[in-house]
């Protein structure tokens, strides 16, 4: 089903990576000189998790229409259809996986501005993704000082495979950042695939790379947790994209029990992991693993709390038939929560951009 | 019910900084000395039933940040041998979960050989001696 109202927030939903050209404006005159010297601009900068050509990669009747403008598109097909009122947008672009990190740092600004000027300015129902490398947190917290001016920037993305773990202390000028701004930052699957997607090497399927991501997630809030990101920004809030939420009840579990035995390791961690990952991260809906209304309530449960998920289309990955975004059954109030009190909740720039931003606010 | 009371050991018998498995009125009970000051748990850790007496006597762990370590109260916390559980000997708190884990304290003191042959204490397993002085654990 949709949501049967209007105004649902569409927290996962991406945009279309452009053609590098598309960038070059967007690039100094340097990088623009050598991109095409070096005949890059002609690279497509796909990222493999998301292979253009693969089915899972985009609904087969949301593939680019020719002769439709893509704004145009997600509007007819993402915005409109499910009655959101914002929806958070990223562009995920292969910037983040090249090793040279100056070009990167320069192409992670080139989209994020093109997100700003082709996408925010005419359709002030998105919010953007600020598109940061974790390699080089000095360049990251740059990229954030520059566009955290922008109010229609609600978060920053990096992908969950990192070349680190993400609770390390060399990120955590990122994280400081993100809270300073009221700046959610998302972890989005995948990853550069630098490392092995397994603690054990490179597995042979693709399938064993998409069940990875819920590990992947799992070592990530971990490390957030453990590493005492939480103590050093207790406002910082985490939001986790496409990493399913099925797992979570066993991770608390876990992480609750053997703090208690180890919990001289990490005494920061001065109450129950489990309250601080419920207080401080969320969790998108789509692609959704547990399949029916009744076991997605009682998996809340386990949980131990209503608020941790936030609705999200994931346009235009294919994950569920016609407008079927949310599983059937449901009832009104939880939807409520996921489509609309969660989210405006969770991130600390949403609520106040409810009103169409202003000129002001982007300057 | 009126509480009984219990002559465990002779205060010879646990030094400072060690504990000792007792018995009392059939209950295993794991004594402390902490600096000359007896404290009595329930021999049992609430989460498994490891032996809280065969756990090492340690102190507590805080930080103000990460990365700041301390240890505070030193001596004053037993370690479950078996999954480290943490338990403050003066109250048998776990200090992670302080309101649903927590181990039976029991009230302790110490008296001296003349008083028990006096009574009122009664002395079920030990052969008192009066120039002696001895825990009580009073269940």
């Amino acid at each position: 089903m949709k949501p049967p109202f209007k105004g649902a927030v569409d927290c996962d939903l991406h945009l279309p990576s452009p053609p590098t050209t598309a960038l070059l404006p967007y690039l100094p005159a340097y990088w623009r000189d050598q991109l095409e010297t070096r005949f890059i601009h002609k690279m497509g900068f796909q990222l493999t998790s998301y292979p253009p050509g693969s089915p899972l990669t985009c609904r087969e009747d949301w593939r680019p229409n020719k002769g439709e403008r893509p704004l145009d598109q997600l509007r007819r097909q993402a915005l409109d259809p499910f009655g959101v009122e914002i929806a958070v947008c990223s562009l995920l672009h292969g910037a983040i996986a090249l090793f040279n990190e100056d070009m990167a740092a320069a192409l992670c600004s080139a989209v994020n501005d093109f997100v700003a000027h082709e996408w925010l300015d005419p359709e002030p129902r998105l919010r953007g993704s600020i598109l940061i490398t974790g390699q080089n947190p000095d360049h990251a917290v740059a990229e954030i000082e520059r566009l955290a001016h922008d109010r229609r920037f609600v978060q920053v993305i990096l992908p969950v495979m990192g070349d680190m773990l993400p609770g390390k202390r060399q990120m955590w000028p990122i994280h400081r950042a993100c809270e300073k701004h009221g700046l959610g930052l998302a972890l989005h699957a995948g990853g550069t695939y630098r490392f092995p997607t397994t603690a054990s090497g490179w597995p042979s399927f693709q399938v064993e790379d998409y069940v990875a991501n819920s590990a992947a997630f799992e070592n990530a809030i971990v490390s957030l947790i453990s590493e005492g990101v939480f103590s050093e920004c207790p406002d910082l809030r985490v939001i986790c994209l496409e990493s399913g939420f099925g797992w979570l009840p066993t991770l608390i579990w876990r992480l609750n029990k053997e703090w208690r035995g180890i919990r001289q390791e990490v005494p920061w961690i001065t109450r129950p992991p489990g309250d601080i990952l419920r207080e401080r991260f969320r969790f998108t809906l789509q692609p959704v693993e547990v399949p029916t209304a009744a076991l997605i309530e009682r998996t809340l449960e386990h949980i131990g709390s209503d608020e941790l998920l936030l609705f999200s289309t994931d346009y235009p990955h294919a994950h569920f038939e016609g407008e079927e975004a949310l599983p059937d059954g449901i009832s009104e109030a939880l939807i409520r929560k996921i489509a609309r009190d969660n989210p405006l909740a969770s991130y600390p720039r949403l609520a106040r951009t409810l009103q169409p931003v202003t000129a002001e606010q982007r300057s | 019910m009126s509480k009984s009371r219990f002559v465990v050991a002779r205060t010879s018998d646990v030094a400072p900084g060690t504990s000792l498995r007792v018995n009392a009125g059939g209950r295993d009970i794991a004594l402390f000395n902490i600096a000359g000051a007896f404290f009595a748990l329930g021999d049992r850790c609430p989460h498994e039933s490891g032996s809280l007496c065969a756990g090492k006597i340690v102190g507590f762990a805080e930080a103000d940040e990460p990365g700041k370590y301390r240890l505070v109260r030193d001596g004053e916390f037993v370690r479950c041998p078996w999954h480290g559980w943490e338990f403050d000997i003066r109250t048998g708190k776990s200090w992670c979960d302080p309101e649903k884990s927590r181990v039976r304290a029991y009230q302790t003191g110490v008296t001296s050989g003349s008083d028990l042959v006096e009574g009122p204490y009664v002395a079920e397993t030990f052969k008192v001696s009066v120039e002696e002085n001895y825990v009580v654990v009073e269940i």
